[in-house]
């Protein structure tokens, strides 16, 4: 079995207004050292499978089709 | 004039429509979205608004693999009319029916209001009862209205007339609620079937209860 992890974020140049609230957040508790937050969300799967090339493969596929919008979104894999 | 009203988990603006163009004469019914087929006779296609698999994932994202979207996106290819309304229009993005993408407000937060937008563009059988730069006023009630699309698809947008209406105050001015870019507030395909538009005609059908701006507007379809 082979865990993946998807990390989905809106892309550079797409305005993140949830990444854009935390950071004036995070100034309001005195946190002055933050350069740029982005807020995403992190999809986990677990495959029935041991093959990492087909398990990339098929998360790439789910990803362009269903877990990211490749309009306003990227995405990373990552497998463990 | 026989309207189809898709129904999903979560979908709740299917009798508001189905009240609208009964009002205008029309004959309308409601289609569960397990459904592989829509009624032949079916003159238009109706996305209703709501919150269509409670927008888990992003809105309209799960709806789009709903069995009877095989049959929509093959009506629209056949250029039969598709009219997406809020949630509807999310969903006609999601599918690829229609360019950009809906995203959370700017200001993150749920808007519920009445608002006046602009007539960008009246050359579609959807608003060609209303003059171009007419300012009507229709209530809006979403979370994720905010409209994206790229440079280059908004220049494709412009070049053909694919803007329906942007967000404006009472003069036609610019005033955007949410975010979108260039203030859009609905669009079409280049072919000029498929619509789509985040405000909610059908709720503006009855001036008792604030406008009924929406009339003009749907009747557009009723009169092809």
């Amino acid at each position: 079995m082979i865990k993946a992890v998807v990390n989905v974020f809106l892309k550079a140049g797409v305005l993140d207004s949830q990444g854009k609230a935390v950071h004036h957040a995070l100034d309001s508790l005195h946190f002055n050292n933050v350069a740029d937050v982005r807020v995403g969300k992190q999809i986990i799967l677990k495959l029935n499978t041991s093959d990492k090339t087909q398990a990339l493969n098929d998360v790439t596929k789910m990803c362009e089709e269903l877990l990211a919008n490749t309009v306003i979104e990227d995405y990373e894999i990552e497998l463990v | 004039m026989k309207v189809t009203i898709l129904q999903f988990p979560g979908t709740n603006c299917e009798y508001d429509t189905q009240y609208a163009f009964e009002k205008l004469g029309a004959t309308t019914q409601i289609v569960w979205h397990k459904s592989e087929s829509i009624p032949s006779d079916t003159t238009l296609l109706v996305v209703a608004g709501g919150f269509s698999y409670g927008d888990y994932l992003r809105s309209g994202a799960i709806a789009k693999f709903s069995p009877v979207m095989k049959a929509v996106i093959d009506y629209a290819n056949k250029g039969g009319k598709v009219l997406g309304i809020c949630n509807g229009f999310q969903v006609l993005a999601e599918a690829g029916l229609l360019p950009g993408a809906l995203k959370r407000n700017d200001s993150l937060h749920f808007i519920s209001k009445h608002h006046t937008l602009k007539v960008a563009n009246n050359d579609n059988i959807f608003l060609k009862n209303l003059d171009k730069d007419a300012v009507v006023n229709i209530p809006i009630a979403h979370h994720d209205g905010n409209y994206f699309i790229d440079q280059d698809g908004l220049q494709e947008l412009y070049a053909h007339n694919q803007i329906l209406l942007t967000y404006s105050d009472e003069n036609g001015n610019v005033k955007n609620p949410n975010g979108s870019v260039d203030s859009i507030a609905g669009v079409c395909n280049k072919e000029k079937n498929v619509f789509g538009l985040m405000p909610h005609p059908e709720r503006a059908m009855e001036s008792i209860l604030g406008s009924d701006d929406g009339i003009k507007m749907l009747q557009g379809f009723l009169s092809a």
